[in-house]
């Protein structure tokens, strides 16, 4: 908890500091070392306890509610390690990124406040972690919540970027209204604010509406977190904000959508048997969506974001295992499940934060993250290649790294719940489990045209042909993150194990039947990583046998086969959009990609274009008339404000004589 | 020692398949045909060929097919057989098999983008929307078998032969996994295994640039995979497991000869599906699994 503290102190510093330092080229050092600082003495602080330890740490504070409550326990722990893992890497690479004769943006060098709200993001991450009491974690939540805008907006002067940080301010304050009624209700019913408190108020049952309150925090928490339908600002923030800030926002503020989750279960006290339900539709059709619409994107950077809503899906998907479970008291899918979502949080921050760095060096060294401008990089920026492939593998839920262990401990849990009484538990159940397989199907396509189609062939423009490899410092983050996930797919059983930990604090949960479960399943990853051991054995003994064959047989290189064709260009090469054609002539709607072919009359047309976009259907069909009718509500109440200032003195007067007789 | 015996038998015995619906075709369509162990002796050549490699690819392009291979070669591990249960087997290792063939999949669709050739991005992108569409199928195969055997691993799932093993319900279950074994093997009425230029083609113009060892290692994991589909739709249907050891193999072996056959016979009698066709077949299968799944789950 010492060390917990020290970092924040860290964190406040390096914020401070690169504020005091704004315009000159040192911001650019203190603000990163800052929240490199704090995040590895946050790690220190992690691992220097045993993971199920738990302590409270409580100080008045001058507001009449509520009191300066902070605590670790093992949640709170899991969900700080992707904060402070990508804190530290995202601070490397973004200095590496903003360093040198930074380009300036409208005249002025914006680091100093970059990096402020940088630390700021992380000091309000760890607070909303360690937060134990309602209006501290409200207040934590919109520290956490503001911050981003400013880094989104660190290129203010286009206007996509303009936008995509309105979206996201719009979206987080619709989600954190829904938390403030959430928490205000509860403080209505119980009288209490303190999360210990409100937990014992709620499991003594004086809880009236639980399901409305259950409603409110998966609407505020899941439209942090990213589910559909509220996902829609994650494709437009992700693209605009600088890469590191992509990472840290994708691989750890949105995981502070599932732990609020989390959190509010666990207050809840006893779930309705539909909550779970609930969540593991919600979550399934999150994943499903998410998936297939990266799949249709073009852009790597919105692929990455719809992935991002895909895993958060999946997380969904856990803990409404881990609900329904505890509600029919199926101890194995209840620990399974919960242990299931952290587990699949943690793994996909390290390949979202690896992913978007990557993305972020392909950006400085091409310009540009639209598949159709790259192509053949794998050869100009090979650490970066092979950190992407890397990164995919895992994300895409392949062996032998630990996404799939992630994804099967979630199996299991489904599996474990096959015998549930009843018709339709068991087909939800078959349903949840072939949806999951279809996931990982649309996720080993999406990810092997996002890294086929960036790293490998020809390049597609000149300035593909000529990317400069990245500097040192900018690729220290990357092989740190790769190190954590080979670290990760080596002792997946152990990583399930301190996932478990969480798990097993989880109230409502009979201890002994999950430990037992977890040991189980713990044992499950350990054959499969047997598997996972004989296919990376096999390859190199294959790749071995293969270079003394060829040394023995000669080696001729060649152009690649044309068919016959004798003028091949990169040009002929598959696409963006050629290589979803298949899945979207079955699936266009889901994909929600729309295609338009404009071509000269006649049977011999001398010219044709096609265009084939990736738009949200969502925003466009529902969001934008939503917010354009509540733009022209807003615009008809203007005639009250039309600048005359002897009338608006006439407003207050009346206000006043109203206020009078009301009292009076 | 029995489980060391299947596997034996799995990795000599699986390019015989090949050769056996070729034998099988030639014969309907009256021809004499190649020798029963060309892939034998393709293999063989092969291996003692240099390669030509195209000048655009990179360490992807020799990676893949060797990943390709070895994730085929680990899925085998966790196949049963007649002999008695798989090498490895937990609870849930279908998922296991599944993913594995998946990352086979993808190390040969990231070694044909990696030559930047337009053809190998087309079969490439077709890989991949088919088989996301296949794993749905028989994750639902793998469930109506773990309902019925109440087994969550491959080895007490199959070839058990529990006294449903002949239940009507579950007599969907070969099927599907029948024609998934199509689809996943490029066969007619998915893909056609024969031509080579086509622009219909889906597995084997993803490979058209790879020569020597590597194709030795593609044909070879095709094999493979096609052995791996060939026993799990025999396992699902005979009760192998029942029967003293001379005779389960004898029967297990007479099925896979059995499924062979059949996939000539398809070949022989049906023309290759258009290509927007193919998800129908697929979404069909998918409908009979969910039925049969359902029938299961009732009972």
């Amino acid at each position: 908890m010492e060390l917990f503290g020290v970092s924040l102190v860290l964190y406040l510093l390096g914020a401070l500091g690169a504020l005091c330092l704004t315009g000159r080229e040192a911001a650019n050092r203190v603000g990163p070392a800052g929240a490199l600082a704090g995040s590895l003495v946050g790690l220190a602080s992690v691992f220097s306890t045993p993971a199920s330890a738990a302590s409270l740490f409580v100080l008045p504070w001058g507001l009449p509610i509520g009191d300066l409550a902070l605590g670790l326990d093992p949640a709170s722990r899991l969900f700080l390690l992707p904060v402070y893992v990508l804190g530290a890497a995202c601070a490397v690479s973004g200095a590496a990124s903003l360093g040198g004769p930074h380009e300036e943006h409208c005249g002025q060098d914006r680091r100093g406040p970059h990096w402020f709200f940088f630390n700021v993001l992380l000091l309000g991450l760890s607070l909303v972690m360690a937060a134990r009491d309602a209006v501290c974690f409200l207040v934590a939540w919109e520290i956490m919540s503001l911050a981003p805008f400013f880094l989104i907006s660190l290129h203010d002067d286009e206007v996509e970027v303009r936008e995509a940080a309105w979206i996201y301010l719009v979206a987080a304050h619709l989600g954190a209204v829904c938390l403030i009624a959430f928490f205000a209700a509860f403080w209505a019913a119980t009288g209490v604010t303190g999360f210990d408190a409100l937990a014992i108020a709620a499991r003594q049952g004086q809880l009236p509406g639980a399901s409305l309150l259950f409603f409110l925090a998966l609407t505020g928490f899941g439209a942090k977190a990213g589910f559909v339908p509220f996902h829609v600002w994650l494709p437009e923030a992700h693209p605009a904000a600088p890469s590191h800030v992509s990472a840290m926002l994708s691989g750890a503020m949105i995981s502070a959508g599932v732990y609020g989750l989390w959190r509010a279960l666990e207050l809840l006290g006893p779930a309705a048997p539909w909550w779970g339900w609930a969540l593991l539709g919600l979550g399934l059709a999150t994943a499903l969506s998410g998936i297939l619409q990266a799949l249709a994107q073009g852009n790597i950077k919105r692929l990455l974001a719809y992935s991002s809503v895909e895993n958060m899906g999946l997380a969904c998907l856990g803990l409404g295992l881990g609900c329904i479970g505890r509600q029919t008291g199926n101890e194995t899918m209840a620990a399974l499940g919960l242990a299931g979502a952290v587990f699949h949080v943690l793994n996909h921050a390290a390949f979202k934060g690896l992913l978007f760095l990557c993305a972020g060096e392909v950006l400085h060294a091409v310009g540009s993250v639209r598949l159709a401008h790259l192509g053949g990089l794998g050869k100009r920026l090979p650490v970066v290649g092979a950190c992407f492939t890397l990164g995919a593998l895992g994300i895409a839920g392949l062996p032998p790294l630990s996404g799939f262990a992630g994804e099967l401990v979630l199996a299991l849990a489904i599996l474990s719940g096959i015998d549930l009484p009843g018709l339709l538990p068991r087909v939800g159940m078959s349903g949840a489990l072939a949806a999951l397989a279809a996931v990982g199907g649309f996720a080993l396509a999406a990810f092997a045209k996002a890294a086929g189609l960036a790293f490998l062939g020809e390049p597609r423009t000149p300035a593909a042909a000529n990317a400069a490899p990245a500097g040192r410092l900018a690729l220290a983050p990357l092989l740190f993150l790769a190190g954590c996930i080979l670290a990760a797919a080596a002792f997946a059983p152990m990583l399930l194990s301190l996932a478990g930990q969480a798990a097993l604090a989880f109230p409502g949960l009979d201890p002994a039947p999950a430990r037992a479960a977890l040991a189980q399943a713990a044992d499950i990853l350990q054959s499969a990583g047997l598997v996972c051991l004989g296919i990376v054995a096999l390859t190199l003994a294959v790749l071995f046998l293969r270079s003394r064959l060829l040394t023995a047989h000669g080696v001729r290189r060649e152009g690649t086969w044309g068919c016959g064709y004798t003028a091949p260009s990169s040009r002929i090469q598959y696409g963006a959009g050629s290589f979803v054609e298949p899945t979207a002539k079955i699936l266009r709607l889901p994909m929600g990609l729309s295609r338009r072919l404009d071509m000269d009359a006649g049977y011999f047309p001398a010219r044709g274009t096609l265009t084939v976009t990736s738009p949200d259907q969502l925003k466009l069909r529902f969001f934008t008339p939503l917010f354009e009718v509540v733009a022209r509500t807003c615009d008809a109440l203007k005639v009250v404000q039309h600048g005359r200032v002897h009338l608006y003195i006439l407003y207050v007067l009346a206000t006043v004589v109203l206020l009078l007789a009301w009292k009076l | 020692m029995n489980t060391l015996a299947q596997l034996l038998a799995a990795f000599v015995l699986a390019p015989l398949l090949s050769g056996i619906i070729n034998r099988v075709k030639a014969r309907i369509g009256g021809r004499a045909g190649r020798p029963i162990l060309q892939t034998y002796y393709d293999l063989a050549k092969l291996v003692r060929k240099g390669a030509v490699i195209s000048r655009t690819t990179s360490w992807v392009f020799a990676t893949g097919p060797a990943v390709s291979l070895a994730a085929t070669a680990a899925a085998l591990l966790l196949l049963p057989g007649p002999g008695g249960p798989a090498a490895i087997g937990f609870s849930g290792d279908f998922m296991l098999m599944a993913y594995c063939l998946g990352l086979s999949r993808l190390g040969l669709i990231l070694a044909a983008l990696d030559t930047g050739s337009s053809f190998e991005g087309m079969g490439a992108s077709r890989e991949a929307a088919f088989a996301a569409l296949a794993e749905p199928v028989l994750f639902l195969c793998f469930l109506c078998l773990a309902t019925d055997t109440s087994g969550l691993s491959l080895s007490a799932m199959l070839g058990t032969g529990t006294d449903g093993a002949m239940a009507p319900q579950r007599l969907f279950v070969p099927a599907i996994l029948f024609v998934l074994l199509l689809t996943e093997n490029s066969r007619i009425p998915v893909d056609d295994p024969n031509t080579h230029l086509e622009l219909t083609m889906i597995h084997e113009v993803m490979v058209l640039d790879h020569s020597g060892p590597d194709m030795a290692c593609i044909v070879y994991g095709a094999s493979l995979k096609l052995w791996l589909f060939g026993a799990l739709t025999t396992l699902s249907v005979l009760p192998v497991r029942q029967m003293p050891p001379l005779s389960a193999w004898g029967t297990f072996l007479g099925g896979m000869f059995a499924v062979a056959v059949a996939v000539g016979l398809v070949e022989s009698g049906m023309a290759r599906l258009r290509m927007e066709r193919v998800p129908r077949l697929l979404g069909a299968a998918g409908a009979l699994a969910a039925l049969s799944l359902v029938l299961m789950v009732w009972r």
